[in-house]
């Protein structure tokens, strides 16, 4: 019997044929927490005097999610991981250098690898075909110390991607099309398996985002096959060396396959409170916005802002719209500063904030106001998620973000695209 | 282990944002302190109400959202001994069975607000004291009721030093 990319490598990182349902211990290639999950991980080490890291080069500490850090609580919980990293030799990623999951694969994620991240958009690497998956505090900081962690074997849902995408429709449509057809509980405990011309055809930043949401939908995994785009962004990080093929078996045996024309999607967004509550842009095209956010892990890519400023440049944010801009690593930053993005985005009226999480999780900056509505190009949605129960969170593309910035209201960004 | 308790009920989709805010995020470092917020966005007043043997019922997708851990531990924390839902969210159900908190699936319809449950968690079998009625859930699978019994991860490597399969 064939196997799925998941069933393949839990396989090689555990020495034996799995299949799905099976419950093994699995060797670790990359591990990491960042400022939210991480300190509970060090406490947990202490606790069972078990402090150390058998891996500290690929072992990943990221202070993202608060930084620069806005309280003392908070710089506090930095300096356990910075003190940490210290003592282990594991790697810091200091504030600035970006989120988790962009860190993680310009820089330390290779194909056929296993990654276990204390943040549930660990997901993300999948694109590059390793198996990245999130878990707890106390199951990284093990990873950390054994090398190893406990995993069920999931099924794997595959999703065959083709025709070409509209005007105006980008990844994060597609994956918003897809969570919204099967539902925030729709892949739960399976790995998912993106596959397709649609899905060949799209650089590697772009397939980033269609990992990054599968936990959206409870998936465990957010797999692509590899290929020469995948070749291509390996050689140009300097890791071309690690490239390898990684695609499941034509006999690989999946729960359920799903057939997905790209070429049907319109542009998506995603009404408050649940990432599965999506409508096409028609039927929210005209709410009013206060803030329009685009970064993230989901879209804070060079791609992601190419496109926001070939809409913004020479415009001006609508006047009761907020317009917050966060590059999701330094790299990304330096690179859209050269590109001239971000003097198109200050000139627009943005505020351009460190390489990091950024209003995302409601940790610092940008948290919402009572009643006001932020149309964001991050991963999810719920209730307080953007620091108050009482805001509403809406999500799309970073091309309708940023054409609804200069509207004042969720917009169809198909008007101004050429 | 046979657990006994009184039923709070919730609905489809509680997440760990409602669970554990993120506005909260400073206080991640404190989960006594953290754990006084427990539930809040889905119900103020839960901290306050909550006894210790309490048992929660959810709905669908219980713990959808991030990774973080502090969400079952400041459940554990306010008392509560176990939590049926129609379904978990991955890492929540993950997390939850690797604190030492027991998540049992069952159909959680019949069960309202209040109820007394008795509960099996070898067979899965709910005894609702207060309707005279039996569920059953789905079970554990092995691996994960003996992290439960031996108090959760961290209390299961200290006895064997490694994962015990
Ligand atoms: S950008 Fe948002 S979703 Fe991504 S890691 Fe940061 S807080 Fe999580």
């Amino acid at each position: 019997m064939g196997k799925t990319i998941a069933e393949k490598i839990i396989a090689e990182h555990c020495g034996k044929d799995v299949k799905p349902g099976d419950i093994v211990v699995a060797k670790v290639d990359v591990s990491m927490v960042q400022d939210g999950t991480g300190p509970l991980s060090v406490q947990e080490l202490q606790k069972m005097d078990m402090e150390s890291v058998v891996n500290p080069e690929r072992t990943i500490l990221f202070l993202d999610h608060a930084s620069p850090s806005p309280r003392k609580e908070l710089s506090n919980a930095h300096i356990i991981l910075r003190k940490f990293a210290e003592k282990t030799g594991a790697y810091l990623s200091e504030i600035g250098e970006g989120v988790c999951h962009q860190r993680l694969v310009e820089t330390f994620v290779n194909p056929g690898e296993i990654v276990v991240g204390a943040d549930s958009h660990t997901c993300t690497a999948g694109a590059l075909g390793a198996f990245a998956t999130g878990m707890g505090s106390t199951d990284v900081a093990l990873a950390f110390a054994l090398g190893k962690v406990w995993l069920r074997v999931p099924p794997t849902f595959k999703f065959i991607i083709n025709g070409e995408p509209k005007k105006g429709v980008y990844s994060k449509d597609i994956i918003l099309y897809i969570i919204g057809m099967i539902g925030a509980d729709g892949a739960t405990y399976k790995a998912m398996e993106f596959t397709g011309d649609t899905v060949s055809n799209c650089s590697m930043e772009s397939r980033f985002v269609f990992s990054n949401m599968s936990v959206e939908a409870g998936a465990k995994a957010g797999l692509i096959p590899t290929d020469d785009v995948t070749k291509a962004y390996l050689e140009s990080r300097g890791r071309g060396d690690k490239y390898r093929e990684i695609h499941a078996d034509d006999d690989a045996n999946y729960e359920k396959v799903f057939n997905i024309d790209a070429s049907k999607i319109e542009p998506l967004v995603s009404l408050p409170h649940k990432v599965d509550n999506t409508k096409p842009i028609s039927e929210a095209k005209g709410i009013k916005i206060n803030q329009v956010y685009i970064g993230t892990c989901t879209n804070g890519r060079l791609e992601d802002l190419s496109v926001a400023a070939s809409i913004l440049k020479g415009k001006k944010r609508h006047p009761r719209v907020r317009l917050i801009v966060v590059p999701a690593s330094r790299e990304v930053y330096l690179n859209a500063l050269k590109e001239g993005f971000i003097e198109t985005f200050v000139e627009a009226g943005a505020n351009v904030l460190a390489p990091g999480c950024g209003p995302c999780v409601g940790v610092h900056e940008g948290a919402l106001g009572d009643g006001e509505v932020v149309l964001s190009t991050q991963n999810r949605n719920f209730k307080g998620r953007m620091g108050n129960p009482e805001g509403f969170i809406y999500l799309s593309s970073p091309a309708t973000a940023a054409y609804s910035a200069i509207r004042g209201e969720i917009s169809d960004p198909r008007e101004v695209l050429t | 282990m046979i657990l006994k308790g009184k039923v709070w009920k919730f609905g489809d989709d509680i997440s760990t944002d409602h669970i554990a805010p993120g506005r909260l995020f400073h206080l991640r470092t404190n989960l006594p302190e953290l754990a006084k917020h427990v539930l809040e966005d889905a119900d103020p007043d839960f901290a306050k109400k909550v006894k210790p043997g309490d048992i929660i019922a959810g709905g669908k997708n219980f713990g959808l959202g991030s990774s973080r851990e502090h969400a079952p531990r400041i459940i554990k924390i306010s008392g509560v001994t176990c939590i049926l839902a129609k379904s978990f969210a991955r890492i929540f159900y993950r997390n939850a069975i690797n604190v030492g908190l027991p998540v049992l699936e069952v159909d959680t319809v019949r069960i309202d607000e209040g109820d007394e449950l008795e509960i099996n968690l070898n067979t899965g079998k709910i005894k609702n004291l207060t309707k005279n009625e039996e569920l059953t859930a789905s079970q554990i699978p092995p691996f994960m009721l003996k992290i439960i019994e031996d108090g959760g991860i961290e209390e299961h490597i200290k006895k064997y030093g490694d994962f015990q399969l």
